[in-house]
């Protein structure tokens, strides 16, 4: 039997980014192009649905052009389109829904659904290929969750955070500091500068639990900074940024290792825009030596942030277990995993 | 010439085929249902039905709005794609003229509404000559009230056509009194055949640029540029 190669081409519009990548095999980027329309929302200091949906028609054909043309490859050729169906931005996603859709019933193309955080996981399946059972832990703007994975397409979510996501809070606390928005990479590049001389809560929650809670240290960074304020003492934001990322990321990397440990994992990755911060990823790197048989997995900054090429990844794996959407399928905002 | 018109830019949604001078096929239906979940299937149900294959069609005409953002979205994104990856050429039409053009025989101006909410209107005005509609002013999106005032310069009879109209019935009646008539229900709904046959002969557009026609700024946008305007004025 000869082992023909898969090419699936995946779309990604779930926030503010329009994204086509095609994958060859589920493991190799044949095409990858992303259009950031962050410099448009830096002016509200945040994403702006409306206007995220707005961008992505404007972008959506343009970017699966240049996809094609990357590739050298025509859409009839595909052997599956892959489609972010959630979580996300409902009118954002509709986008890519839709456009999906539309190439699949035009040229009779198997169509796969696929959940965001799924795709950031098969991220790495790009970089290393999967071994199991393994955890993840997805850390961005929307999501903080520890995930358990025993074989392929199968997911467990552990933990999750209670209120805000990691990324939300370093956006607010990079709010209270002053710095612009997206607040994560200015607060990693201050807390180098910093010394964690602050004390600032850490939520571990019950014995035993794996979820998070950061809407308690996000108060206590701006509480801290507004008593200062009264006091007529200054607070290095250097020194703020280092305390406060110190304490996100102990715990982020503290309950990854319990979970590590206890599900007995072959494999930790590590998955979502936030494992771009360079924090998190040195810590993680020098936490998980104590555990030198479990293999950590840190894929490349572009593959950390939203991309197709991990839903082209995902929805991959998920084609090859038989996975399909109908002409029916819609974008679900709040899909579970 | 085979044309695939849709329209998702209000309740309504409308997926015709139509065959040089022949409409072979309409669908039409005027639900509070998602659009997102509906329009595909029955473009591929339609589609079939009729025996035409995508690759068989030979232009895509879209209503863009004014209309509902993420319905007017839903459909332009699909015409867009589907236009792009069949290398079919792309029509947009004004979807305040689609549906004024379901009283292209009517004698005097026609005016298509859908509500905006707080009182305002998409609208238009427009006038049929010879089965012909014409643009007089421009769609936009004003105050009902307003607008019924500025309409008593016309000395014609005057049609409200859309299924919005009796929500606002009143407001026109009040300022324009027995020169004001509503279209009966089976006129308001507009029709993607005549949607395709007014798109059938118009300039196609650039796909990749192609957009809505939402006629109001994002109000997040529009919030930020009044605040500038304010910084400016100081
Ligand atoms: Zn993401």
């Amino acid at each position: 039997m000869s082992k023909k190669d898969i090419f699936v081409l995946g779309i990604e519009t779930s926030c503010d980014e329009t994204a086509a990548a095609i994958v060859k095999n589920g493991r190799e980027i044949v095409a990858n192009v992303v259009a950031s329309q962050m410099e448009s929302h830096q002016r509200f200091g945040g994403v702006v649905p409306e206007i995220a949906s707005r961008h992505h028609v404007e972008q959506m054909t343009l970017v699966l052009e240049e996809t094609m043309r990357r590739a050298n490859m025509d859409v009839s050729k595909l052997d599956a389109i892959a489609v972010t169906e959630g979580p996300g931005l409902v009118g954002a996603l509709l986008i890519g829904v839709n456009a999906a859709k539309a190439l699949a019933f035009a040229h009779r193309i198997p169509l796969v659904n696929v959940h965001h955080i799924a795709g950031h996981i098969y991220a790495n399946q790009l970089v290393q290929e999967m071994k199991f059972p393994l955890l993840a832990l997805v850390v961005s703007g929307g999501h903080t969750e520890l995930i358990y994975m025993k074989e392929h397409g199968v997911f467990e979510v552990i933990g999750e955070t209670r209120d805000d996501a990691a990324g939300e809070a370093y956006d607010k606390v990079a709010r209270a500091l002053q710095l612009p928005y997206p607040g994560g990479p200015h607060i990693d590049r201050l807390a180098k500068h910093g010394k964690p001389t602050i004390d600032l809560p850490r939520a571990w929650l019950e014995e035993g639990s794996y979820d998070f809670s950061f809407s308690g240290l996000k108060s206590a960074v701006i509480n801290a900074l507004h008593n200062a304020k009264q006091r007529g003492e200054t607070i290095r934001p250097e020194d703020m940024a280092a305390s406060f990322q110190a304490s996100v990321i102990e715990v982020l990397v503290e309950k990854t290792i319990q979970a590590a440990i206890h599900y007995r994992v072959k494999q930790v990755l590590l998955a979502g825009g936030v494992a771009a911060n360079e924090g998190l990823r040195t810590q993680l790197q020098k936490q998980m030596k104590q555990l030198p048989e479990v293999e950590l997995v840190i894929p490349p900054l572009s593959l950390c942030t939203d991309n197709a090429a991990m839903i082209a990844a995902a929805g991959t794996v998920l084609f090859q277990q038989g996975k399909r959407a109908t002409m029916a399928l819609n974008a679900n905002p709040s899909l579970l995993l | 010439m085979k044309v695939l018109a849709i329209d998702t830019s209000t309740f309504v949604m409308g997926i015709a085929i139509v065959d040089g001078q022949v409409v072979k096929g309409e669908m039409i239906t005027n639900l509070k249902k998602n659009h997102s979940i509906r329009v595909m299937p029955a473009i591929e149900a339609l589609l079939q039905e009729c025996e035409v294959s995508p690759q068989d069609l030979d232009r895509i005409v879209v209503a863009k709005g004014p209309g509902s953002y993420t319905g007017v979205r839903i459909g332009v994104t699909i015409a867009k794609t589907l236009a792009w990856t069949l290398r079919i050429p792309l029509v947009g039409i004004s979807s305040l003229e689609v549906m004024a053009a379901n009283a292209k025989y009517f004698d005097g101006v026609i005016v298509p509404l859908m509500d905006a909410r707080r009182g305002q209107i998409y609208t238009g005005l427009y006038k049929a000559e010879g089965g012909n509609i014409q643009s007089v002013v421009a769609d936009q999106v004003i105050l009902a009230t307003e607008w019924a005032n500025e309409l008593k310069s016309y000395n014609e009879p005057i049609l409200l056509v859309g299924n919005d109209s009796v929500l606002h019935e009143a407001v026109f009646v009040e300022a324009l009194g027995h020169s004001v008539q509503v279209a009966s229900a089976t006129f308001h709904n507009p029709r993607p055949s005549e949607l395709a046959w007014l798109g059938m002969n118009r300039e196609p557009e650039d796909v990749h640029t192609f957009v809505p026609n939402y006629i109001r700024l994002a109000e997040a946008e529009a919030n930020w540029l009044a605040r500038q305007q304010e910084r400016a004025e100081g």
